[in-house]
């Protein structure tokens, strides 16, 4: 190994005295001191949250108010710290939505285990679950803290969707056309 | 001594008691917005007191600026528990912090705080007690605090408060020579005097009429010594040993809560009070600025009281200034500062205006 000396130049007189480091490290701090606050005030001012942000797991509707949630499990199966609990649920025979055939009765993500991955966002197949901008979360009990499926609707609200798949299919049901 | 005399002297005493309290009180908040500034954050801003809070405009503004976070901290100090450790001596622990507080209080008795004409039409000093011996005095009782410091961590019977005190103890003697020494030219400079008043007065003059005849013009190198003895003295940063809370967690005082943590808390900060009022008698000129001679009568003497106030004030914010811009030194790098350097520095620097006042004083 090639060795390389460093040259260590004595200090100089000034430089012994420590006086002029101490002047400059006094007008870097004047300097800091003249500049506006860097920092949020939090409760007032909230930061922007980034597109792609993982904040809490929400479950969404389609535009049209359906919700999009199968119950296929995916997202209970994937989930690393087994945060998520489905009990699937039949879809009544009357419902318009009769042609899905399923939907959760009971959709359980237990925010105490989630570490906010965002596999369950990635897993579902019907873009039902989005890891949206709630940032800050908190409650009183750990029962509180298991987000059931009415509240995960109310955060999640609604979100554009394009392609409107169950639409589409009970149109090409309705005109003999069906995909199966 | 008469009784309205008497009571006339009490009155000028707790006068002074109450600014001191009060400054030192607006200190620690002065201390939380300059760290916050230079740190590039607001500082505390958000304490409220009902009512003034809530005046239109002005509520706002001094909520903002943080100046009812003394008060919220005075509480705080007041009503928070206050724990008594089973393992601690309990005299000397009780004890400590007053032997901490007392001296830091007592030294600004000696300290004038402007002039007024007396009704012979000479000068006098606004002073609780003109000593003649001033600067003595609070050489020798504000060297007392040490005491506090030291029984406090011996008494709390732990290692981390023990290790405090010893080095506060060590520290306090490595400066206070470096710092009497650099205080006797100055002496020998305004004709052998130790009166504070004496000494602020003779800087009054201007130096080939446009310098200020401030100490400091003429003897840079004490005023230098004395300045870093004085920060050492206070236990101010980049010379906290006795607290280091990196290496001794919070020092002296680990062992001390609510008000008692206060007494020590409050008097470090009249202590740096009082330096800074003994610093700028002694080489800032004390209430004298240049070209201007004050107006007879009340308005004069409450011009000397504000320029005395605002210079004392500045340097404050000098040491919190320092304090945020400096590391703190390693413990033996103090001790080699204080013994290696300023000791020799200080007793050059004597022998040096010894020589030159001679010198003058023949021709």
């Amino acid at each position: 190994m090639a060795t390389k000396l460093v040259e260590r130049k004595p200090l100089s007189l000034a430089e012994q005295t420590y006086l002029p480091q101490i002047v400059t490290g006094l007008k870097i701090t004047m300097k800091n001191m003249l500049k506006p606050p860097v920092t949020l005030e939090y409760p007032e001012e909230r930061p922007e949250i980034p597109t792609g942000y993982r904040g809490v797991p929400t479950l969404v509707k389609d535009p049209n108010g359906r919700e999009k949630c199968v119950s296929c499990q995916l997202c209970e199966f994937v989930c690393p710290p087994k945060a998520i609990r489905i009990t699937p649920g039949e879809i009544s025979e009357e419902s318009e939505n009769a042609h899905v055939e399923k939907a959760p009765r009971e959709f359980e993500i237990n925010m105490l285990r989630c570490i906010y991955c965002g596999y369950c966002q990635e897993v579902c197949p019907e873009e039902a679950i989005f890891l949206q901008d709630i940032y800050s979360l908190s409650g009183f009990s750990r029962e509180e803290m298991v987000f059931k499926k009415k509240k995960l609707y109310e955060i999640g609200g609604t979100l554009p969707d394009n392609h409107f798949k169950w639409g589409k299919k009970k149109d090409a049901e309705l005109s003999g056309n069906p995909h199966h | 001594m008469e009784l309205t005399e008497f009571v006339w002297l009490v009155t000028k005493a707790l006068i002074m008691i109450s600014v001191i309290m009060g400054c030192a009180a607006y200190a620690v908040l002065l201390e939380r917005k300059v760290a916050a500034v230079i740190q590039g954050r607001p500082g505390p801003n958000r304490t409220k007191i009902p009512f003034l809070g809530n005046i239109p405009v002005i509520g706002p503004i001094i909520t903002r600026l943080g100046l009812f976070q003394p008060a919220a901290d005075g509480l705080k100090f007041l009503f928070k528990e206050d724990p008594f450790p089973k393992h601690v001596n309990a005299l000397y622990y009780l004890l400590a912090p007053l032997i901490a507080f007392i001296p830091a209080m007592t030294t600004m008795i000696v300290l004038p705080v402007g002039v007024y004409t007396t009704e012979a039409g000479t000068l006098a000093p606004m002073v609780l007690a003109n000593l003649d011996i001033g600067i003595l005095f609070i050489l020798a009782v504000s060297s007392l605090g040490v005491y506090g410091i030291i029984l406090g961590g011996w008494s709390a019977n732990s290692k981390y408060p023990f290790l405090g005190g010893i080095r506060a103890s060590a520290q306090m003697i490595s400066y206070e020579l470096a710092m009497g020494l650099s205080l006797l030219p100055v002496f020998m400079w305004f004709g052998g005097s130790l009166n504070l008043f004496d000494i602020a007065q003779g800087q009054n003059e201007l130096l080939f009429g446009f310098l200020p005849q401030w100490t400091i013009v003429y003897q840079p190198l004490s005023a230098l010594i004395f300045l870093v003895a004085l920060f050492a003295e206070t236990n101010r940063l980049p010379f906290d040993m006795p607290e280091s809370e990196t290496d001794l967690v919070a020092g002296y005082n680990t062992e001390y809560g609510s008000f008692k943590f206060g007494l020590f808390f409050v008097g470090e900060y009249a202590h740096v009070i009082v330096g800074s009022g003994a610093f700028v008698l002694l080489f800032l000129g004390g209430w004298n600025i240049p070209f201007v001679t004050y107006p007879e009568g009340i308005l004069g003497s409450m011009l000397s009281v504000s320029v005395f106030f605002f210079k004392v004030l500045a340097l404050v914010f000098f040491f919190m200034w320092i304090r945020w811009t400096l590391p703190r030194f390693r413990y033996d790098q103090v001790m080699a500062l204080g013994w290696q350097r300023l000791l020799p520095l200080a007793i050059a620097n004597l022998v040096f205006y010894a020589i030159l006042i001679a010198l003058i004083e023949q021709f």
